[in-house]
């Protein structure tokens, strides 16, 4: 009786699940201790009001731009501990269990990689697209301010489940895809793999949800005059990102509800008996998952491209080339998905069709090289911080295209495959790519979201450092993979000397770990000296409207919507000796009103995470009825928006010194 | 004039501490790798020497590419930073259509080549494909087991765990199963890799060109022993093979390989010697394969086969 109605109400949830190795526990606790500590903090400073008056409730895209940066910034810290313990582990002395058991190891790299796509990089990209979008199409806000806070809340609730193993339960050990069979009850039974769908479920939705979100944003909030190939070429690449996340999304959220309902009732989908198959699960989740590369790269075109233009004092060259290349990647990503699975046993012409169509994308790929080149051509260019992870980004970038080329043709892919050259190739990818542009973006656009620069000298240092990290890290790994050294191995025979190797990649990762204290340290120090680096619109001569308005901007962003008539407005605006001598017409400007209904969707969206993972079923259902009745609230209630009088609007301005 | 002299000094400094950064890197890796087996490049077999020879060639079109783009990289930055003003300095250009048509068509010739080379290469060195020889080849069927890899002789009437012999200079016609998650099955020295999977069956065509023991693994993660699942093979002689083959068929101390001991054999173990066995059913493959064709679930359905147990 008594079981029966602790199995009720607990589900699959027990006491010693709350039990971990001392490793594992100690990395929970701290999370745990720090997120109490900050609870206290909280209350000692009497903060909770500024917290959700100010963070929790906002709907303005500019502070759910920050939430989403500082969630990737802990995500990555989170991340990159996780790396520090497989290199730890691997660089040891390769006895099976010195340091993690086989069944953690795994755990460890399949977090690793989910969280370093998905809650790192994703972030960083969102959290750009909130910053700037806007900004520079000469909006005042998204199309869906109170969506927009939706996503952000089933993000972070994504975020809360995917850590939660630390404290309680088991993570993933098949991988950051989690290919069945493996992934499926029969080789798997436990919470681990739950928590896998679910975080990514919910994170995922509120990804979708995002995409579209910001691409009606572009299409229809442009300001006046800002005809399509007028758009800064970042807009272009949020925009051909949000399609992609349109196109994409759903194969995502569709192949985890399959695989959810062959771990819940015992269907089919992919088992590898009575009649599931596996293999569609692979196809299906690559069609997600090339797509979801280009979604993070993309982006980080855009950002290069504003940098480069900007920091060359000069036009972007070849803005039609851009344009055209962009969206030729994006309808290509979706024509490459097999070249993940060349082993699988396709016949000839297969392999070679999508051999075929991943060596296309190269091409508008490299022609964006050559277009940034360009741009400094004849320009006078400055080497600020931007600017060294831009040339550090083209230099890697190609490394890593020549290995992507080796690896795109079948015959030889067989011998790459899931080694560590594979391994190699996707982190000078990411890293080279996504990182290193959203490390530009931050330092980029730090000023003007914050009204200071961040200290140049500490940059440079995190720069050398993460470069010189990033090759010690990398270049052994394709050495290994020459070597035979296949991905995610707890530990290898100790007599084919591959340890020397390992070595010098974890000499590497800490080099980087080095570079991202300097970041921080970064940061910390230009916040603390902030009244030296004080800023006002425009610090580095920018180009695109965001320049125009006020570091940090208002509430309104534009005071008076602006007028666009070519494509890097604000330059040509600047050009023009004698600057308007009108004073400005202000008028009344709607802005919608802090609600909290976003964070408690997220708060609902993560019990129904977490009582599905542990099978309470009463608890699933107040999640997901809890998630329904707010939206109704929400959508029922007219009282949404607030008006800021002209008056009000002039005054503003007036202190900010803008008239 | 000292100014300048003070950062001609500084720059001479930045030279040197980053040439002697790079030399300690180039320096540190060579020492961990020389001497090391490189069974990719160095490869010991018809296929892999041609996947080799596959990988040096579009390793080398890539690099028609990269090196003019690092070297127009450093160039243009260099020529044109800010503190050069007597470079020119036109900042309203906005692209140049020659220019960009050369490296929109540079890239598209480069990948037609490549296109060509792949889908050649592709039919060439198909796994599906068995290899041209006038020596009769020799079949081996494998099954990926938690966590080890079973191989079945069905001509020679034998199996082994974990390690396979092989004559040199003879085709092998591998066929591949899985009767756990999916493995993939590489021998570096010998050919690329191909999955393993349960249900299915997917083949693999290779040749030694000289005698030696090479390594091999599974690629694919597959539970808690996937890093056991290593097996090791060894390419012979004609003659050593045939008298390996021979003898062990008709020792009569080797362990039969039955329904019972293959159910022993394919449960969750990180046991990963070398065993070696006597084949009791030539169609063991083909049951394996055919018990997850079974409706309902694989596990419990077993083998309940008839005459496995001679």
């Amino acid at each position: 009786m008594f079981q029966s109605i602790l199995d009720f109400v607990f589900g699959r949830l027990r006491l010693s699940d709350f039990v971990h190795d001392p490793l594992m526990a100690g990395a929970g606790y701290a999370m745990a201790g720090a997120l109490i500590l900050a609870l206290i903090g909280l209350t000692v400073f009497k903060k909770w009001g500024w917290l959700w008056k100010n963070w929790l409730t906002t709907v303005d895209p500019k502070k759910i731009g920050i939430m989403y940066l500082l969630v990737s910034l802990v995500m990555l810290l989170r991340g990159l501990a996780d790396t520090l313990l497989l290199r730890a582990q691997q660089a040891n002395d390769n006895i099976a269990g010195t340091l993690l058991t086989a069944d953690h190891f795994q755990q460890i790299f399949s977090a690793h990689g989910t969280i370093m796509i998905f809650f790192v990089a994703m972030g960083i990209i969102f959290g750009l697209f909130n910053l700037i979008v806007p900004a520079q199409i000469g909006a005042r806000d998204v199309a869906f301010p109170f969506l927009n806070s939706v996503s952000f809340w089933l993000f972070f609730a994504g975020m809360i489940l995917i850590n939660a193993p630390l404290v309680v339960g088991e993570f993933s050990n098949a991988g950051w895809l989690a290919y069945p069979p493996l992934s499926e009850l029969q080789y798997s039974p436990g919470v681990g793999v739950d928590y896998w769908i679910w975080s990514l479920q919910i994170a995922g939705i509120g990804s979708l949800l995002s995409g579209i979100n910001f691409f009606i944003t572009i299409i229809k909030m442009r300001a006046p005059g800002m005809k399509m190939m007028m758009m800064p070429i970042f807009v272009w690449s949020a925009f051909c990102a949000t399609l992609l996340i349109m196109f994409a999304f759903p194969i995502l959220t569709a192949t985890l509800g399959m695989l959810s309902l062959d771990r819940l009732m015992g269907m089919h989908f992919f088992t590898s008996g009575a009649g599931g198959n596996p293999m569609m699960y692979v196809n299906l989740i690559w069609a997600w998952g090339h797509p979801e590369v280009y979604i993070l790269v993309l982006p980080a075109f855009g950002i290069f491209s504003e940098v480069v233009s900007t920091f060359s004092k000069k036009k972007l060259f070849g803005y039609t080339s851009m344009v055209v290349a962009l969206i030729a990647i994006t309808i290509l990503s979706f024509t490459v998905w097999l070249h993940h699975f060349f082993t699988m046993g396709a016949g000839a012409d297969v392999n070679s069709f999508f051999g075929i169509m991943t060596m296309v994308i190269a091409i508008p790929t490299g022609v964006k090289v050559f277009n940034w080149m360009f741009t400094m051509y004849r320009g006078r260019v400055t080497f600020t911080t931007p600017m060294l992870w831009f040339m550090g980004f083209v230099v890697t970038f190609t490394i890593g295209g020549l290995t992507g080329v080796m690896m795109s043709v079948p015959s030889a892919d067989f011998q790459f495959h899931n080694s560590l050259f594979l391994v190699a190739h996707f982190h000078n990818m990411i890293i080279g790519g996504v990182v290193f542009g959203a490390f530009a973006g931050f330092s980029y656009w730090f000023p003007k979201f914050t009204g200071f620069k961040l200290n140049e000298r500490l940059g440079v240092y995190a720069f050398w450092c993460w470069i010189v990290g990033f090759l010690v890290a990398f270049v052994p790994l394709y050495i290994l993979g020459f070597m035979g050294a296949v991905r995610r191995l707890d530990h290898y025979d100790s007599s084919i000397g591959w340890q020397g190797l390992f070595i010098v990649a974890g000499v590497g990762v800490m080099i980087i770990c080095v570079g991202v204290f300097f970041q921080l340290l970064q940061v910390g120090y230009s916040i603390w000296k902030r009244k030296e680096n004080r800023v006002g619109n425009d610090p580095w001569g920018g180009r695109t409207l965001e320049w125009s308005i006020a570091s940090p901007p208002p509430e309104y962003n534009f005071a008076v919507i602006p007028t666009v008539t070519s494509r890097d407005q604000f330059w040509e605006d600047k050009k023009k000796e004698h600057t308007s001598v009108f004073k400005p017409i202000y008028e009344d400007i709607l802005i919608p009103k802090n609600t909290g209904l976003g964070f408690i969707i997220g708060l609902f969206a993560l019990t129904f995470g977490f009582a599905i993972i542990w099978h309470m079923w009463w608890l699933v259902i107040v999640g997901l009825l809890g998630v329904i009745i707010t939206l109704i609230i929400r959508l029922t209630s007219d009282d949404t928006d607030y008006v800021m009088t002209a008056a009000a609007v002039a005054k503003h301005e007036l202190k900010r010194g803008t008239v | 004039m000292r100014k300048e002299k003070k950062r001609n000094l500084h720059r001479v400094k930045q030279v040197v501490i980053s040439s002697l950064v790079a030399v300690v890197i180039v320096g540190v890796l060579a020492y961990v790798t020389y001497g090391r087996a490189i069974p990719v490049l160095d490869s010991k077999g018809l296929i892999a020497d041609q996947e080799r020879d596959l990988i040096v060639l579009t390793f080398g079109l890539g690099m028609v590419v990269v090196i003019p783009v690092f070297i127009m990289l450093f160039t243009i930055a260099w020529r044109y930073r800010a503190s050069n003003t007597k470079a020119r300095y036109e900042p309203e250009q906005a692209g140049n259509r020659a220019l960009e048509a050369i490296w929109w068509g540079i890239p598209c010739a480069i990948i037609l080549l490549l296109g060509i080379i792949t889908v050649v290469s592709t039919h060439a060195l198909d796994p599906y494909k068995p290899i041209q020889s006038s020596v009769q080849p020799v079949k081996i069927q494998v099954v990926s087991l938690n966590w080890r890899w079973l191989f079945i002789y069905p001509d020679e009437g034998i199996a082994t765990i974990n390690y396979i012999n092989i004559p040199k200079d003879t085709p092998i016609n591998f066929t591949i199963t899985s009767d756990a998650p999916m493995n993939s099955m590489w021998i570096p020295a010998l050919a690329g890799q191909i999955y393993a999977m349960s249900g299915m069956s997917t083949q693999l065509h290779l040749m030694a060109n000289q005698t030696g023991s090479f390594n091999g693994s599974s690629a694919n993660i597959s539970g808690d022993g996937y890093a056991d699942m290593r097996f090791k093979v060894n390419a012979m002689n004609e003659a050593d093979y045939t008298s390996w083959a021979r003898n062990t068929a008709n020792k009569t101390d080797t362990t039969l390989l039955t329904d019972a001991s293959y159910m022993k054999l394919a449960d969750d173990s990180h046991d990963s010697s070398q065993q070696t066995f006597l084949l009791m059913d030539d169609n063991l493959y083909n049951e394996i394969i055919m018990k997850y064709m079974a409706p309902g679930d694989s596990k419990v359905s077993g083998m309940h086969t008839s005459g496995m147990s001679k």
